[in-house]
């Protein structure tokens, strides 16, 4: 008898399907747009058949209501989109914040501003950490390097949205989503299992309220017109924000005796990756520091790798200069900072991050 | 129920408060139709035993907190939204019995896009509309539904047609769409008028718990306050000025045995 494959050959973004549906996801709502469209056409045929919902959206507007609508029922949900579609859906992400609803957002970043093109970019870095939309809120945003990574943290997107009742994105790019790579698509040791994960919306979800173990109607809402109600709320949401700290990672390569940290994540990290350890074959003392959540970010680990003002810090990212912030408030002055950002639709290679590296070893350009 | 609604001695009850709507004080205006369009709805719940598991989409507008007054499941949608969250909710809970709660300018303007698709889709869902014309909340603002010459906060000379456009006719466009079952286009300005609206959101409810599609009922309601007139005179208003151009009926019924029954008849068989 044949015995299915240990590890597939699969996109990210169909990495990121059989993730969700692992994990437990029941609903998908989405847009067409490149480079994400994997992610609905597999949900379109994999999801009916485990008995759950896809439902191709007039809008990525539609689509991430639905999404609410799905996720104040307690049922593990999720939509997916890349860069302008994402700016469409704050103001929705923002409501979900306000009413504690634990939705899931896949953002396949392609170059902007504007329609830019469909090529890999990490310029939506912003819009994902400060949050694109309204009022005081804050959303995890989880950012895979590997297509592996992207099945296994649908488990942690899943598992985080319920545990705080809040939005989470998982922020990948061209290169993530669309690079083809062995698989093996077998949940993570401590994953929830889909019923476990259900069981915690049990106290909040909506589903007529003879269901509910006090049969009282509830109300997700994030109107709070009261006088007192909505600093009340705030402030209980700026609580879950601090607690929310406590799930901050990150993965250190080379890092104990770095004279250098790179600090890159996603694609860009992975390649990074390579051209570190070439020059540490090379003899060169560098390391890498790759956030795996970039919020909330990793600072207390990266601040604990300044060590009395020998070790320098340099910034890769494919964009104009956005995580380079969170790296310098988290470095707070105490050692050198630098940057190196890539431009949208240019496809580096571990050789073209070599010279940066290195000046920057040297102590070069301080930007 | 409150003491105050009980009956006394040498008193006999013929006006109930249904269990559906909260004894909350409401915050509408003085001859709001919002009222009676949640009595209505919380009525028919009651009636056909759906509250229990029935789950309410409130949208943005005058009737935002629609669910301090109609005591069941509910989740706040953004301004327009409400039928997309509505079939969010319907496709994760499929047991459940969904309906939205949608103003003119939330459902008409920005709202139409998602409106329209969820009615083409056939979600099973029932969409409660209450078009009175105007922006409530924001202060009386024109509205996709504001009548030809209607004087508003920024229509100050009236609706012109070459400037703003006509009336938006939701009962109309809802009826041309496939996955739509039931549409029709009632009124809140008499006791006739508000029985045959109770008529229409009870058959609107049964057609979304017998799984036959998306169904629809527009309220044609007074706003006095943003009307600058009487109570009474809404009232009148409705009927002289809103009927005309909004005629009331069955616009689309896949469960009657004959072809609907063209707008104007239907009036006359009501009003
Ligand atoms: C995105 C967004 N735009 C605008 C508003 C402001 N706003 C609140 S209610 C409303 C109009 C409501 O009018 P309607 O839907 O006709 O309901 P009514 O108040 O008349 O019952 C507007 C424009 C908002 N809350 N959100």
């Amino acid at each position: 008898m044949s015995q299915a494959p240990e590890r597939i050959l699969i996109k990210g973004n169909e990495a990121i399907v059989r993730g969700a549906l692992d994990a437990g996801c029941r609903c998908y709502f989405g847009y067409p747009i490149t480079p994400q469209n994997e992610i609905p056409e597999a949900f379109s045929s994999m999801l009916p058949e485990q008995g759950g919902s896809f439902v191709q959206a007039e809008s990525e507007l539609a689509a991430v209501n639905m999404l609410l609508g799905a996720a104040a029922c307690g049922i593990p949900a999720m939509t997916s989109s890349s860069s302008c579609g994402i700016a469409l859906m704050q103001e929705t992400i923002s409501y979900m914040a306000g009413s504690c609803v634990p939705g899931v957002i896949v953002n396949m970043m392609r170059g902007g501003p504007g329609l830019g093109d469909i090529g890999p970019s990490q310029s939506d870095y912003f819009q994902a950490v400060k949050g694109g939309g309204n009022g005081d809120h804050r959303n995890f945003v989880l950012a895979p390097a590997t297509a592996q990574e992207c099945y296994d943290m649908m488990f942690s997107a899943f598992a985080l949205a319920f545990k705080y009742r809040n939005p989470v994105m998982v922020l990948g790019d061209a290169i993530v989503g669309q690079m083809k790579e062995p698989v093996r698509c077998v949940p993570p040791k401590h994953a929830l299992t889909p019923e476990q994960l259900m069981q915690q919306g049990e106290d909040w979800r909506l589903e007529g309220y003879d269901r509910h173990a006090v049969p009282e109607p509830r109300v997700l809402r994030s109107l709070l017109l009261k006088e007192g109600q909505l600093a009340a709320h705030n402030r209980s949401l700026h609580e879950k924000y601090s607690a929310m700290r406590q799930e901050a990672a990150a993965e250190q390569v080379f890092c104990d005796d770095a004279s250098l940290v790179v600090v890159a994540f996603g694609s860009i990290a992975r390649i990074a990756h390579s051209a570190v350890r070439h020059l540490r074959q090379a003899g060169h003392k560098v390391g890498l520091f790759r956030p795996t959540t970039l919020y909330p970010f990793p600072e207390e680990a990266l601040r604990a790798l300044i060590s009395s003002g020998k070790r320098r810090f340099l910034v890769i990212e494919q964009n104009l200069g956005q995580m380079v912030e969170d790296v310098r408030l988290a470095i707070d002055g105490q050692a050198p900072v630098s940057w190196h950002g890539i431009l949208p639709d240019l496809y580096v290679g571990a050789e073209t991050l070599r010279a940066p590296i290195l000046e920057a070893l040297e102590g070069g350009k301080h930007v | 129920m409150s003491e105050l609604l009980k009956a006394r001695a040498g008193e006999k009850l013929i006006f109930d408060h249904p269990s559906v709507l909260s004894e909350a004080v409401t915050h509408y205006c003085p001859g709001c139709h919002h009222g009676i369009a949640h009595r209505l709805v919380a009525e028919v719940l009651e009636e056909l035993e759906l509250a229990s598991r029935a789950i309410m989409v409130a949208s943005v507008g005058c009737s935002v907190i629609s669910y301090d007054y109609i005591s069941v499941d509910s989740v706040e949608s953004p301004h327009g939204r409400a039928c997309a969250v509505a079939t969010g909710v319907k496709r994760a809970r499929p047991d459940t019995i969904v309906f939205t709660y949608q103003g003119d300018g939330d459902m008409g303007a920005i709202g139409l896009a998602e409106s329209l698709h969820a009615a083409a889709r056939g979600e099973h869902i029932t969409a409660v509309f209450v078009n009175n014309t105007v922006y409530g909340m924001t202060g009386g603002q024109m509205a996709p539904t504001t009548l030809l010459g209607q004087k508003t906060t920024t229509t100050p000379m009236g609706r012109r047609m070459e400037l703003e456009g006509g009336p938006v006719h939701m009962a109309e466009m809802m009826s041309q769409l496939a996955g739509v079952a039931y549409a029709e286009r009632c009124s809140l300005d008499s006791v006739r008028h508000i029985r045959a609206a109770q008529d229409a959101i009870r058959k609107a409810f049964s057609i979304q718990a017998k799984g036959l599609g998306f169904s629809f009922v527009e309220l044609l309601s007074g706003c006095p306050t943003n009307w600058h007139m009487d109570p009474v005179r809404a009232n009148t208003r409705i009927r002289e000025e809103m009927i005309p151009v909004f005629p009331l009926g069955v616009y689309k019924d896949i469960t009657a045995q004959a072809v609907p029954v063209i707008a104007d008849k239907v009036v006359e068989g009501r009003s």
